[in-house]
């Protein structure tokens, strides 16, 4: 079942980066994805924002802070279990975009690889435990930038 | 269980994507009355599709909130057009349904 699934995964990476960059380099993102697919698992299951970085970028990076990426959070969520998230840049050449919550039991929430045409414009809503930093993530052109956001969390919205 | 509602809206020179999309997200962290830990069940992939092409692809982990709502904008659609949204979940539930760019 993993191994279905593990290399479906590589599959729509694959062919998604595939279509975006044309067939030059086609090696080269096939491997790339490889890696993606891995972190899948391993980056979603993280306890800590160092180990969703090793599990991603197999190292843990240090993003420049960017003040052009738009993190749109609330100052206070009363109810943490949906926490409105928006993330918006105007950087050129961004592949992917990345949503962390840092005091999570698993701070990766979200990921959203960028295809042909797509903006780095999206939002989605999110769970929070407790009152914590929201980093916004944003690959481009191989580098790594970020933007956080302290959000206070009334009601807590990750256990029982 | 396949509930997706989605809208697709073209603005300017580029289409804004909503979905709506129905799954419990269940984090694996909660327990039932008993005391059982329920387990985890979420989406894991959404993808959205334009004649084939993937145009963007979001993995979610289970700190996604319950019936998760995704907003994406994308250039290259024209009024008309059919898009498709798809999902997956850590069960290997899928559930995908075509919107029309108004």
């Amino acid at each position: 079942m993993e191994t279905i699934n593990t290399t479906r995964r590589t599959l729509l990476k694959g062919t998604a980066l595939a279509s975006v960059l044309g067939i030059t380099g086609i090696v080269d993102l096939l491997t790339m994805s490889q890696a993606n697919a891995a972190w899948s698992e391993v980056a979603f299951e993280s306890g800590s924002v160092g180990d969703v970085m090793k599990a991603l970028f197999n190292e843990d990076l240090t993003p420049t802070e960017s003040a052009d990426i738009t993190l749109k959070a609330p100052d206070i969520a009363e109810n943490g279990a949906v926490v409105p998230i928006g993330v918006k840049s105007t950087m050129p050449g961004i592949n992917r975009i990345v949503i962390l919550v840092e005091q999570n039991p698993s701070p990766l929430t979200a990921t959203f690889n960028l295809g042909k045409g797509a903006r780095a414009d999206v939002s989605t809503r999110i769970k929070m435990g407790k009152t914590s930093d929201v980093i916004a993530l944003v690959e481009a052109d191989g580098k790594l930038y970020a933007a956080r956001k302290n959000v206070k969390v009334t009601i807590g919205g990750c256990g029982g | 269980m396949a509930g997706i509602k989605a809208k697709a809206k073209l603005k300017g020179d580029a289409v804004k994507v909503k979905a709506l999309m129905k799954h419990p997200m269940e984090s694996g962290l909660r327990k039932d009355k008993k005391g059982n830990p329920i387990p985890a069940h979420h989406i894991t992939e959404i993808t959205l599709l334009a004649g084939g092409e993937t145009l963007m692809t979001a993995n979610f982990g289970p700190a996604v909130s319950k019936n998760p709502y995704i907003s994406m904008i994308v250039a290259g659609p024209a009024k008309g057009d059919e898009l498709t949204i798809a999902w997956i979940d850590n069960k290997g539930e899928s559930a995908s349904t075509e919107v029309v760019v108004k």
